[in-house]
């Protein structure tokens, strides 16, 4: 406990950090763009199942200030989560673990467009979808990144919530309010999120171990994670096949969707007979990567059935 | 201040005025979007 202690607070001490401040890709950096481009791809299918028109100028605004309030959580997370960040190979060359922004900064822009990206929300679409983005961003900078996760094994099942919000706040942006589609969608990524999350903490947990976070493979060991990850995997199952039964996904989302379903169980299983050395890794790996491709192709579907006009309805 | 850090400070200039140029154009086209062809019927 010393020596985590220790290295976390060596960690957290400033580095090379000029008065003048961090360059202008640094803070880009903060803002996670690879979860902003999943934000505003799951956001604008929360729109698009909604069936309703959609106001082009409006829609575009609402998506960038969906992502903008997505990218803001991300950087209070960076700026709170600084010195663990520092320890974890992962994560140690973000900006200000390196010493490129200085905590000060991260915390002034991470607040100046939180509050920014809501009002904006608020006057472009409605207040509903805005008071959503601002749950959406207390949720994960506060909930999740102040409290779960150094908190609990569970902390990536519950913290999930934030990460499964935008397909909501993007239905409310265009209706104004949520609806079954939207809750639908919030459920599969929320329960996808664990096998997807755990299948990368499997391999890296010796990192996390070392940043005193308490994984799932690190509290309840190596094969629980295992056991969960295919149980969460069979929930995944049949959710996926949900907006099949609720008439908004067709053929090509019901077939995506099973295909997808499936193979997340067969690696599932492939990760938990491997548990040794290189084809642990391995299957760790496919799991994860195999497991961002799925939601992508399912969310794809849906996006394209609804604006090509590919939807063909199955009938049960 | 070392020609490096001034060079910084002026991207970063730059990057802060782009962005509030930005928002002025998002308030706008949202504007004129909202209201359509209402903003033009001004009663005098």
């Amino acid at each position: 406990m010393t020596s985590v202690s220790n290295s976390l607070s060596a960690a957290a001490e400033p580095q090379v950090l000029s008065p003048v401040g961090g360059e202008v890709s640094d803070f880009f950096a903060l803002l996670k763009p690879r979860v902003m481009i999943l934000v505003i791809f799951t956001a604008l299918v929360g729109m698009v199942v909604s069936n309703v028109h959609i106001q082009p100028v409006v829609g575009s605004i609402s998506l960038l200030m969906i992502a903008v309030g997505a990218g803001a959580s991300g950087c209070l997370n960076m700026w709170w989560d600084a010195d663990i960040d520092a320890v974890m190979t992962r994560t140690a060359k973000r900006p200000i673990p390196d010493g490129r922004i200085r905590p000060d900064e991260a915390l002034a822009f991470g607040i100046v467009l939180s509050v920014g990206s809501v009002l904006v929300l608020g006057l472009a679409s409605n207040w509903v979808a805005a008071g959503l983005l601002a749950f959406t961003i207390v949720f994960y900078a506060v909930v999740y990144s102040m409290w779960l996760k150094r908190a609990t094994p569970q902390n990536i099942v519950i913290g999930g919530a934030a990460g499964a919000l935008p397909p909501m706040v993007g239905q409310a942006a265009v209706t104004g309010t949520i609806g079954v589609e939207s809750l639908v969608l919030f459920m599969i990524i929320f329960i996808w999120t664990p096998p997807h999350f755990w299948a990368l903490a499997l391999i890296k947990s010796a990192d996390y171990a070392k940043a005193g976070i308490p994984m799932m493979p690190n509290v309840a060991g190596p094969d629980s994670t295992r056991r969960q990850i295919i149980g969460y995997s069979m929930l995944l199952f049949p959710l996926g096949l949900a907006p099949v039964a609720l008439g908004f996904g067709g053929w090509l989302y019901a077939i995506t969707a099973l295909l997808g379903g499936l193979g997340m169980l067969a690696f599932s299983v492939h990760v938990f007979r491997n548990r040794e050395g290189e084809p642990e890794r391995k299957a760790a790996m496919g799991m994860f990567g195999f497991s961002i491709l799925h939601l992508f192709l399912m969310f794809a579907a849906l996006l394209a059935e609804q604006s090509l006009g590919l939807f063909r309805a199955v009938s049960l | 201040m070392t020609p490096e850090e001034s060079q910084r400070r002026r991207k970063r200039s730059i990057a802060i005025a782009t962005v509030l140029f930005a928002l002025v154009t998002i308030f706008y086209v949202l504007t004129i979007a909202k209201l359509g062809p209402q903003v033009l019927n001004r009663p005098i």
